[in-house]
């Protein structure tokens, strides 16, 4: 532990701690569940798709979702079983709702798959990253961001320090306590997997001065790898353990609301996540466990490794509930929340289950009106104004919420828990950036829906006039084809309509048109007198004179018809009907719409 | 006498031609209130307020031919948003405030006639000729259009539920209690 100066943030509070009662015992295995439900979405990013079907046989550490992106992380089967179901189940959400999961029933083997140790120095750092990605490593500090995705550092600058958050400020938890006190070295192992990936001047593992336990052994563990990572001890003050409050208490760098760490030259992770990142790269072990703290209202409060997916109720009973044990907080006191559905199932961002009793959380006397003291604005870790913020948010009015920097809170509940007026502030700010959250998917979709429309408008009437323009070159076309086919036609026949039908091709469209449909005229003609001809009987030679007396009487009594039928057409008005069928040669020609 | 008549002469020239740049330079295309008022519309070119979409109701809200209270989709919030951006008194909306809602067509009913493709205002549903059609979920702005038209009466509208990514925080509720 070296000598160095150590920078300040500015607020912070000093709740009780709590965390003594759950450090007695060491780390245990928590027994195999009687089901495993694994969401397939549990960091940020895409929603991995699933890979298995129901009734599948799975094995323990067996991708069950493949990563949908970069910005994503796979998930794993915790162990081996049958998929009893791909589908919607409890979720470990404060909403309540459903979420998709792979429900495994476990078969009691818990069969690994082949695990593969690799030497990742031989690998380049991409194929590092994405084995990080297919591995499901995230952060297990609580934001559950991919850690492959981090791993890069800025083009324009230089990576100056690695920071490792072992500071685990939040009240009850002490998972990340336990992990460095008994797997330092993998710790350090872990540790150095970001370094070479990211390759910092300095690595600083910063733990909180509560934990001096935790920071001999990874002292030790650091001694021991012969590595030059520096472990500090920060002073104890929530919420040091965010990323931003522990990068500037070790560097003095003040991240900006806009910019990334790496910007900065700096970046940051958790303990937990370095571990995992060691276990997958040097034991081949994807992140299907994790260590979760079952304490509060409890018999024996303890640290447990437990598989994900193992559910709430189930977990929180190994531990021995109190009787009036009344829910489960997921989470710590300050940023947890109390999960509506205790058989939701622990996912990779589940750190701590303590069991709520009103007599350990006794309900809070209800809410004051504000008195604009400023104490929330004095605690604040981000220098936000919260009182405004909650003037803002009371009134909906979302866009002065905004002005005052709501996306800036961490909601780290500083605020609240010192309020005079016990005004719930962070529910407030919670509420305001969901509504804003909501109101901008409503703004994209509708300016989607009016771009579409628009288009639409537009395609329509590209397509009137296509239509029309297309109606018309069809009709030439057409026109311009029975032309030609007249004039053969003539041609074959040797008259002399041939020219007066090949003639007029060339000229305007309109011309061409009309003398095209005179031509066809003119070769229908020409084609029913072929046929006329043609038709004449084969078998008129060598008449007796009575036949030949017939056919002359056939032959008059036709012509006798004919002209009755050319009266008539003088006169087509009187029959339209019988009328129409006498002028084909027009059929075909005109388009029919 | 004469140089104070072509002083103020020379002014009026000199001024005049500043604003005429002006208007050719800043001139502003189309109505800037539509598009205000347009902004606030829900854009589900469903014609519910009695014209053929959002732009045309705009349009009509600006010119002061239509009320402000003609949009269901929009809701009572809608209706106070023009109120504010108007100047006019926030009225009663006429007509029922539905949830969100998406169109779902029975895939084993579609004759897959075209019709309701036809009819869809953005473009939602995908098909062809006597092929299945569906409906884009995301696309889908709830409007019923394509209802009326399908022979078969196999689309359906389905409340839009809620899920974890579109679950929002509650307003704290302020929970009152009786002093005396």
């Amino acid at each position: 532990m070296g000598l160095m100066q150590l920078f300040k943030f500015k607020g912070g509070v000093k709740p009780a701690t709590n965390k003594a009662q759950s450090v007695t015992l060491p780390i245990a295995k928590a027994p195999l569940p009687s089901v495993v439900a694994v969401p397939l979405h549990q960091s940020i990013g895409g929603t991995p798709r699933p890979l298995v079907q129901v009734g599948d046989k799975v094995l323990k550490g067996q991708m069950i979702g493949e990563a949908d992106g970069w910005i994503s992380a796979a998930v794993h089967a915790p162990t081996s079983g049958t998929v009893r179901e791909v589908g919607m189940y409890a979720a470990a959400h404060p909403s309540g709702l459903l979420t998709d999961c792979v429900v495994i029933e476990p078969d009691g083997e818990d069969r690994w798959i082949e695990r593969q140790s690799v030497d990742y120095k031989t690998l380049t750092p991409e194929q590092v990253r994405e084995l990080l990605r297919d591995m499901g490593v995230v952060g297990l500090g609580g934001a559950v961001f991919p850690s492959h995705a981090k791993t890069q550092a800025s083009r324009s600058v230089p990576m100056e320090e690695l920071v490792i958050n072992g500071a685990e400020c939040e009240p009850y938890i002490t998972c990340d306590d336990l992990l460095m006190r008994e797997r330092a070295a993998e710790v350090v192992k872990g540790i150095a997997i970001f370094r070479d990936l990211l390759q910092p001047k300095k690595v600083l593992i910063g733990i909180e001065d509560n934990k001096p336990e935790a920071a001999a052994a990874m002292a030790q563990a650091v001694q021991a790898a012969g590595e030059d990572f520096q472990v500090v001890s920060v002073p104890t003050l929530y919420p040091a353990g965010g990323a931003k409050q522990l990068i500037r208490v070790l560097t003095g760098k003040e991240v900006p609301a806009n910019k990334r760490s790496t910007d900065m030259g700096v970046q940051c992770f958790n303990v937990a996540t370095a571990y995992t990142a060691w276990r997958a790269l040097g034991h081949g072990e994807p992140v299907i466990s994790r260590l979760v703290t079952l304490t509060g209202n409890v018999a024996e409060p303890r640290n447990y490794e437990v598989l994900i997916g193992t559910p709430m109720d189930e977990l929180l009973a190994i531990a021995g509930p109190k009787a009036d044990t009344d829910g489960i907080i997921m989470g710590g006191p300050m940023m947890g929340f109390l999960v509506p559905e205790a058989k939701a199932p622990v996912v990779k961002a589940t750190n701590c289950l303590i069991a709520h009793s009103p007599a350990l959380f006794p309900p809070k006397a209800p809410e004051m009106p504000c008195i604009r003291c400023g104490s929330c604005a004095q605690v604040c870790p981000h220098e936000l104004q919260p009182f405004e913020m909650y003037w803002f948010a009371r009134a909906k009015n979302f866009g002065k919420t905004q002005e005052y920097n709501i996306f800036d809170c961490i909601e780290c509940g500083c605020c609240s828990f010192v309020c005079p007026s016990r005004i719930p502030l962070v529910q407030y700010f919670r509420f305001a950036k969901s509504e804003i959250w909501a109101r901008e998917r409503d703004k994209k979709a509708a300016d989607g829906a009016k771009t579409r429309f628009e288009f639409k408008q537009l395609r329509d009437e590209r397509e009137k006039q296509e239509k029309a323009e297309k109606l018309a070159k069809a009709a030439a076309a057409q026109a311009a084809k029975k032309a030609a086919e007249a004039a053969a036609a003539a041609a074959a026949e040797g008259g002399a309509p041939a020219e007066a039908a090949a003639a007029p091709a060339a000229q305007s469209p309109e011309e061409a048109a009309a003398a095209a449909k005179k031509a066809a005229i003119a070769a229908a003609m020409e084609r029913a007198k072929a046929q006329r001809a043609q038709a004449q009987p084969q078998n008129t030679d060598d008449l007796a004179p009575a036949q030949q007396q017939e056919v002359a009487d056939i032959e008059a009594r036709r012509a006798r018809l004919r002209d009755i039928a050319k009266t008539e057409l003088a006169h087509p008005e009187a029959h339209p009907a019988e009328a129409a069928p006498a002028a084909p040669a027009d059929d075909g020609q005109t388009p029919k719409n | 006498m004469l140089i104070a008549i072509a002083i103020m002469a020379l002014g009026a020239v000199v001024l005049g031609a500043a604003l005429g740049f002006a208007s050719v330079k800043f001139k502003v295309d189309g109505d800037p209130l539509v598009d205000k008022i347009e902004a606030i519309l829900p854009q589900t070119q469903c014609g519910q307020c009695g014209y053929p979409g959002c732009k045309p109701y705009a349009e009509a809200i600006a010119k002061g031919e239509a009320d402000i209270n003609l949009c269901p989709p929009g809701g009572a919030e809608g209706v106070g948003k023009l109120a504010d951006l108007l100047g006019r008194e926030a009225k009663p909306l006429d007509g029922v405030e539905k949830p969100p809602q998406v169109a779902l067509i029975d895939e084993n009913t579609c004759i897959g006639c075209t019709l309701c493709i036809q009819a869809c205002p953005v473009d939602a549903i995908v098909g062809a000729a006597k092929q299945m059609h569906t409906i884009v979920e995301s696309l889908c702005t709830g409007c019923e259009l394509c209802l009326p038209p399908c022979p078969v009466e196999c689309i359906t509208m389905e409340p839009i539920q809620e899920t974890v990514d579109t679950w929002k925080w509650k307003y704290p509720v302020v929970e009152l209690k009786r002093v005396a």
